[in-house]
């Protein structure tokens, strides 16, 4: 019905920089019907997924989510139009060779518990003949991504482990082979909230590592904000109601149904989008615990400054006392305080705030790799970034999305763009 | 005991016999049982035709089958040899029906998901995985039928059954209560025995992530 399009080179996920190593997908006029009375799961989507790009399926239970996604790997096979991964229309080749090119995740891991976490991750390296040697070592290397120790973990089943650890190494097992696209079904389901935060954040910095494609469903929306880089939103039948970056769902619904969905607090929300690390930093005034405080005092004088960051030899925050407490202090503290306000530049900006609210400063501190001090974070410069991202102005165009069964899709022979063209030449 | 020092042998030799053929029919059922569960397994009306064959097969008195079968396959080691089988298969057809349906969908899903065909899923997930099942109706199996085996002496089968008939056909002669306890004492030995070497070969052979 439509022209086979790639969007290769098109690359639309925040955060670029690292080489893309996923592959654009584009479902073509897809549907899928289970019984041949019944309306269909999935009604002619048309669906451009960007290469490297994280994309969230979202929508009420039984909306087609599922069904969809399994489309894209065959587990399901498509009752009408094609699949092209890469410019390659997958649709008729060999299933089980498709999938092996895939990850694939499901809710808890879906590890076999008769095989240790070794044999579960080395299982599709295996199938493509890999030498031991090689699937030993990728093992490791797997195991060190998911943040799970390999001489600890390597040798253990499945039942030995965690939910959150089982979890990841479901996600090691589908890394396995290297494949350019992730599927993952629910993933981080059937954990409890604190182990899915902690994966989620573990996937956003694997991802920024790795660039794969990945698609994900969940029922979560702030699940899909945080984590895609687009996001769709389904109703019944995978009818697309929105499909767009997670800044535009919350802060521009497209209709009533997406209002619903992203329910209340939606300007709340865009504070869990952004990260401390977009947010420009200021400087403090940094004295080392050797120095007196009176000469810490001077310091803080000469350039106005109401408060003086106490660093240690690696640049880790002591203290951070304010001048009244200086004036009446003997000495510089030694020892590290607790309580400190301090954020990852990882943090989102809720953390941020909430670091903030509670500090007697009204500003946190920033820090990098393994503790070290880089830069003070307030509430102005916290709100400016909020703005300038509300704006949303400078972001890419989303890409295509339709269930519209009379359209042809267009490819630029130049920058790979997809774009839609109504069939019957604008005579609509 | 002097008769049994007497006929030591002889007593040894029937053990062994019994032993051998309760434990071939046992692999050649569960070869045949384990095939015909994985062509059942997976649709819900074969399922419960399986599970009504077996209900059924084991209500056959094992003494009738055995005469019923003289016509078709004369007298020897065949046609105890397919009684004996019959009757290993219902155990272990029923449980590996029961094993392989109940691995869960999710994990099956999984193995198809990273590219398993429906051939590897099979071995290397799903028998796997209803394997520790299946031996259990192996061991139930192996006990049924080694009773079942004494009685395939009426057809001149091989085994410790010879003893008993002859026993019991000289009721109240010289040794005949003799002859029938030690192939009673006899049938029970082995059946231990074979119900250890299965005991020890699931310690090998089940995962031990299935065991933890
Ligand atoms: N194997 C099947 N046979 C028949 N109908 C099915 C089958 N699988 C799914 N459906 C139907 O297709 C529709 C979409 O199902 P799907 O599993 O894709 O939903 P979903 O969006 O993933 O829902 P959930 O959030 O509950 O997982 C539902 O109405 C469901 O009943
Ligand atoms: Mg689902």
């Amino acid at each position: 019905m439509s022209s086979q399009a790639s969007a290769e080179g098109q690359q639309n996920g925040q955060g670029a920089g690292q080489e893309v190593t996923g592959v654009p997908i584009l479902l073509d006029g897809v549907t899928k019907q289970y019984g041949s009375k019944s309306a269909p799961a999935v009604d002619h989507l048309t669906l451009e997924i960007p290469a490297g790009s994280t994309v969230m399926f979202v929508g009420p239970s039984g909306c087609g989510k599922t069904t969809t996604m399994k489309m894209i790997n065959r587990l399901i096979e498509p009752t009408e139009g094609s699949i092209v991964i890469d410019g390659e229309d997958v649709t008729t080749m060999n299933g089980d060779e498709l999938r092996r090119r895939m990850g694939y995740v499901i809710q808890a891991g879906g590890l076999f518990p008769h095989m240790t976490v070794a044999a579960n991750i080395g299982m599709v390296p295996k199938m493509l003949g890999w030498d031991k040697q090689r699937i030993a070592s990728r093992v490791d290397e797997l195991l060190e991504l998911v943040s799970l120790d390999p001489g600890q973990y390597r040798d253990r089943y499945p039942k030995q482990l965690s939910g959150g650890q089982q979890q990841r190494v479901g996600v090691a097992r589908a890394l396995a082979a290297d494949p350019p696209v992730l599927l993952m079904d629910e993933p981080f389901g059937a954990v409890d909230p604190i182990t899915r935060q902690r994966l989620q954040e573990e996937m956003i910095s694997i991802q920024q590592e790795l660039k794969k494609t990945i698609v994900i469903v969940t029922h979560d929306i702030d699940e899909a904000v945080k984590l895609g880089d687009w996001v769709v939103v389904f109703d019944e039948g995978a009818h697309i109601q929105q499909y767009d970056s997670p800044e535009r769902i919350l802060s521009d619904p497209a209709n009533d149904f997406v209002a619903d969905f992203v329910g209340r607090g939606a300007g709340l929300k865009t504070l869990g989008l952004a990260r401390v690390h977009e947010v420009p930093r200021m400087e403090a005034v940094v004295v080392t615990p050797e120095q007196t405080p009176a000469e810490a005092l001077r310091q803080a004088e000469e350039s106005g400054h109401g408060h003086v960051l106490v660093l240690d030899k690696q640049q880790r925050p002591i203290a951070w006392p304010s001048v009244e407490q200086l004036r009446r202090a003997e000495k510089l503290p030694h020892i590290h305080e607790e309580n400190l306000p301090v954020v990852g530049t990882g943090a989102t900006l809720e953390d941020a705030l909430d670091t903030m609210l509670v500090s007697r400063a009204g500003a946190a501190l920033v820090v990098g790799a393994r503790g070290r001090f880089e830069g003070v974070v307030d509430l102005d410069t916290v709100m400016e970034t909020l703005r300038d991202r509300r704006a949303g102005e400078n972001q890419p165009k989303a890409p295509v999305g339709t269930n519209d069964e009379d359209i042809t899709l267009e490819r630029s022979p130049e920058t790979g763009e997809i774009t839609i063209v109504p069939s019957g030449g604008g005579a609509r | 005991m002097d008769y049994v020092a007497e006929r030591w042998q002889q007593i040894a030799f029937a053990s062994w016999q019994h032993f051998s053929l309760v434990a071939q029919c046992v692999i050649l059922a569960t070869v045949i049982a384990v095939a015909l569960a994985m062509v059942c397994y997976r649709s819900e009306r074969l399922r419960e035709f399986a599970n009504g064959l077996t209900a059924v097969g084991l209500t056959i008195p094992s003494f009738a089958l055995i005469g019923l079968l003289i016509t078709p396959l004369g007298f020897g080691v065949l046609p105890a040899v397919v009684v004996l089988t019959f009757y290993a298969i219902l155990p272990i057809l029923r449980n590996a029906v029961v094993g392989l349906s109940s691995v869960p969908s999710a994990l099956v899903e999984s193995a198809r998901g990273i590219g398993m065909s429906r051939t590897a899923t099979f071995f290397r997930v799903e028998l796997p995985m209803a394997w520790p099942v299946i031996l259990t109706g192996m061991r139930i199996s192996s006990q049924m039928v080694m009773g079942v085996a004494a009685i395939a002496a009426y057809v001149l089968g091989p085994g410790l059954g010879g003893l008993i008939f002859s026993g019991l056909s000289r009721q109240g002669g010289a040794n005949a209560l003799a002859s029938v306890v030690t192939a009673v004492i006899g049938v029970i030995v082995v059946a231990m025995i074979l119900d250890a070497i299965l005991a020890l070969i699931g310690r090998l052979t089940i995962s031990r992530g299935l065991r933890v």
